[in-house]
């Protein structure tokens, strides 16, 4: 927390607050004392050589025919280094792909949630509708997905007391799953040097009981969702002169498509998530589906990334039945 | 020097007195000279790259950004970067020490291709000098890892012109490359067969093939950020339709193997220390020459480790983090091959051990900690802080310039001549290492705890321990000062050095001190294998 308090449990210590904080601590820990008997190891071993084995002194110096080399001894110190590296890296490993590629939660329900950072601030969307600006309110015990993307150049969204950092890419979406596990409030951090105003690029995460956090969304006021945002986008932008169902021009229905796989006129497939409908919006001619005429225009630079992903909120929100916006 | 020589008339024939004036330097092409040529360059960029860092240090003592604007530090950080990886730690030891004694030690009157090593200190300077100017015509702030689109299209500083200093000085490691890889292969003496040569030759050898391999692909990468830069040419900004991760993948294809750069000449540097100061043949001789060439290989698999937060496939992320295991396990077994030299040997504590023996201590926990940044899970939490910073000053400052400072003061007595005062030079040693511990280690327990690097002003509770670690700082200047001082010192004043004055082994101290033009008047002919400390010389 951003409290005050002893510094040195701050900083040895750091606040373990998601539900991954505490497995990537004991991995630290481990590796902290594995690799601190080495040092102590090394370091004996030269002060007792050099005393030992001073200029002058009288220690046993018989040679002996494998004083030079000796190819069990470097088997017998390789073999543990190796052995020990192995079990680190596959540790490591499995936590990074349980952090990257995690499963759903057991109840199903993830709270999504729009990034969009800029030079040098963090803008949030909450799934009511609800926006706020480098700080961020989150219900502890509740996982949360972030769609991240930047206006501008490369950030990288970091919560030390998360133990969770994903760069945030321009024109890109990245995502990142998490699950705060302690109320109060903490660091977020751009990590990613940004530009001038880098180190003021900083903004905190409140997490709260998940009934506080409604409290403090109804205390927000009225807003729309960022799907209702999106179904009026919809028809605006003139989306739905095409992809509605009714509609007389040949395009994809867009019912029931986010997470589908989508054949592709090049043989290939894509799977229908985010990224793929943003491109398909921004530069539609970079992955034609099958069985359509390449005739969708490019909305680039007449739709703004936050509008981006209101749209893509929307479409993933059309279910098979549900096929008229609202 | 030549005012010195003229003065004394005792002195007998060497490289130093056979021509005086600017002229006879700049014009040179006597390995000895062109050596002194970089001596003296890269010094200077060294306190320059010093001087950044000591502001940068000044301005991190209090959380608020007082000391600098936000400009000025992005400025310096990226000042500092540039001119010590690049004009400092990469051309260091190869193109001074490199320059000095790879004909020596080979038992050759020159490098195979003198005229091509006095261009690439041409070009180096030029290359300086580019870089320089990126200095005085509004600095530049992008860090020394230009990432895009930042350094493209959003950048307000010098970035052409840094970048062309770059590309520039590129090329000097390139023609230094060859030229190294070419005496090696073609100028040994006759008897010096390749298990025969120094660790320090093998060191110099591999960075050589890294130099080759390595830098063009920086080359490339430069020109593609200057022309999208230029131009608006669509490479790396996705505004314009490129990738800017392929940008990272591109600029770490060359920039993990140039750790590898820094790194090798240091282990053969350290080699021949701990050797000559233990008295004895170096521990596991072949074991060490392929674990040179093993770290030089691997060190090209290993890029994507710098990217496990970046946005690459996950599964690309597990298999770089798997190499980068694996190039850490012939570091380790050089570590204990040193312990083991040490083991029934004569050992002196001259300078140039200490500072090896502080190389060994030092490379050991820049090593290990690099295996933590190496764990994927962890490296989310440490990448871009500075636990990632305390890590590679560790192995490139601790190990590297502790290296560098063993091997200066080794050679010191063959490259002038003369003795420097030896109660100063540990001294020296010994406050680098406790001023280097007290600067960077605090720095890991910040990382740790999630500060983020490249920040002009930080969370208040990160304050106790950058006060520590600008103290340090401090320390630390002192002790890369004083050197400065006595060595300058000895140029005039120093007792006369002899041949071989730490009784060590090796074609180099064969020669008189400092070596005569041609370094052998008759060429020599090997008998013995590297590090014959039970052979008289």
């Amino acid at each position: 927390m951003i409290e005050a308090g002893d510094p040195w449990q701050l900083l040895m210590f750091p606040e373990a607050a998601s539900s991954i904080s505490s497995r990537v601590d004991h991995l630290f820990w481990a590796m902290v004392v594995t690799c601190g008997l080495v040092v102590l190891l090394v370091f004996v071993l030269l002060l007792v050589f050099s005393i030992r084995y001073r200029r002058g002194s009288r220690a046993d110096r018989t040679p002996s025919a494998r004083l030079n080399s000796n190819h069990w001894l470097e088997i017998g110190w390789s073999v543990p280094v190796l052995v020990g590296f192995l079990v680190f890296f596959a540790w490591g490993a499995v936590l990074y792909l349980d952090l990257y590629d995690p499963p759903a939660p057991a109840d199903g329900n993830v709270r999504e949630i729009n990034v969009i950072a800029k030079q040098w601030m963090w803008k949030f969307q909450h799934p009511e509708g609800v926006r706020e600006i480098n700080d961020l309110h989150l219900a502890v015990g509740q996982t949360v997905r972030l769609r991240m993307t930047s206006q501008d150049v490369i950030h990288s969204f970091f919560v030390p007391a998360f133990r969770i950092k994903q760069d945030v890419l321009p024109r890109t979406y990245t995502e990142l799953q998490f699950t705060p596990t302690k109320v109060g409030r903490f660091h977020l951090f751009c990590a990613e040097y940004c530009g001038l105003q880098h180190s003021g690029m900083t903004g905190e995460v409140v997490v709260m009981s998940p009934p506080a956090l409604q409290g403090w969304l109804d205390r927000q006021g009225q807003t729309r969702t960022p799907e209702q945002d999106g179904a009026r986008l919809f028809r605006s932008y003139g989306c739905s002169g095409c992809h509605a169902p009714d509609s007389s021009v040949h395009a994809p229905n867009l019912a029931g498509l986010y997470g589908k796989p989508v054949p592709l006129a090049n043989g290939t497939t894509v799977r229908a998530d985010a990224q793929y409908i943003r491109d398909s919006i921004l530069l539609p001619s970079k992955q034609v589906a099958a069985g359509y005429p390449a005739i969708m225009p490019s909305f680039q630079g007449q739709i703004s990334e936050a509008d981006v992903l209101k749209l893509t909120a929307y479409i993933q929100s059309l279910t098979e039945q549900e096929t008229d916006p609202p | 020097m030549s005012a010195l020589s003229r003065t004394d008339a005792a002195e007998p024939a060497s490289y130093l007195n056979a021509g005086y004036g600017l002229k006879s330097w700049l014009l040179t092409l006597d390995h000895k000279r062109i050596a002194w040529l970089y001596f003296i360059s890269i010094t200077g960029f060294f306190f320059l790259g010093g001087a950044a860092a000591t502001l940068i240090r000044l301005e991190l003592l209090t959380p608020a950004g007082d000391l600098l604007s936000d400009n000025a530090y992005n400025q310096m950080f990226s000042l500092h970067g540039i001119v010590m990886v690049w004009f400092f730690l990469i051309p260091s030891i190869p193109t001074t020490m490199g320059n000095f004694l790879l004909p020596l030690m080979l038992g050759a009157r020159d490098m195979a291709f003198p005229r091509l090593n006095l261009l690439s200190w041409y070009v180096f300077i030029l290359g300086g000098l580019f870089t320089l100017t990126a200095v005085v015509a509004g600095g530049i702030d992008t860090g020394w890892t230009f990432y895009t689109p930042y350094s493209t299209m959003f950048s307000n500083g010098a970035v052409l012109a840094a970048a062309t200093g770059v590309f520039i000085v590129g090329f000097s490691s390139i023609l230094t490359g060859i030229n190294f890889i070419v005496t090696t292969h073609k100028m040994r003496a006759p008897g010096l067969t390749w298990f025969r040569l120094p660790l320090f030759v093998w060191a110099q050898y591999a960075t050589s093939v890294i130099m080759v391999l390595a830098t063009p692909v920086l080359s490339v990468t430069l020109v593609l950020l200057g022309i999208e830069r230029a131009f608006g040419i669509g490479i790396f900004d996705p505004a314009l339709g490129g990738d800017p991760v392929l940008f990272e993948h591109l600029f770490w294809f060359y920039s993990h193997p140039a750790v590898y750069i820094m790194l090798l000449p240091a282990m053969g540097v350290v080699s021949e220390c701990i050797a000559c100061f233990a008295h004895k043949r170096i521990f596991g001789y072949k074991v060490m020459a392929f674990s040179i060439l093993a770290i030089a290989l691997f060190g090209f698999l290993v890029w994507g480790h710098h990217m496990f937060v970046s946005g690459q496939s996950i599964y690309a992320g597990v298999a770089f983090s798997l190499l980068s295991f694996l190039v850490s396990v012939p570091s380790a077994l050089k570590i204990f091959n040193w312990i083991a030299t040490l083991y029934k040997g004569q050992i002196r504590f001259d300078a140039p051990m200490l500072f090896a023996l502080s190389f060994i201590g030092l490379f050991l926990i820049g090593g290990l900690t690099g295996i933590f940044v190496a764990t994927l899970a962890l490296d989310v939490q440490m990448h871009d802080t500075y636990f990632v910073v305390a890590h590679f000053h560790y192995v490139m400052v601790g190990g590297m310039v502790s290296a560098y400072m063993a091997g200066l003061h080794f050679w010191w007595p063959k490259i002038t001549g003369r003795l420097y005062p030896e109660m100063w030079a540990r001294v020296s040693a010994i406050i680098v290492f406790v001023g280097f511990n007290l600067t960077f280690f605090p720095q890991y327990i910040l990382g740790w705890a999630g500060m983020p690097r490249r920040y002009h002003a930080y969370a208040d509770e990160f304050q106790l321990l950058n006060v520590f670690s600008s103290a340090g700082a401090g320390l630390l200047a002192v002790g890369y000062l004083l050197p400065l001082l006595y060595l300058i010192w000895s140029l005039r004043y120093g007792a006369r050095a002899s041949a071989n004055p730490w009784d060590a082994r090796g074609l180099e101290w064969t020669v008189s001190s400092p070596p005569p033009v041609h370094n052998f008047a008759r060429v020599p002919r090997v008998e013995h294998e590297a590090y014959a400390y039970d052979q008289p010389q």
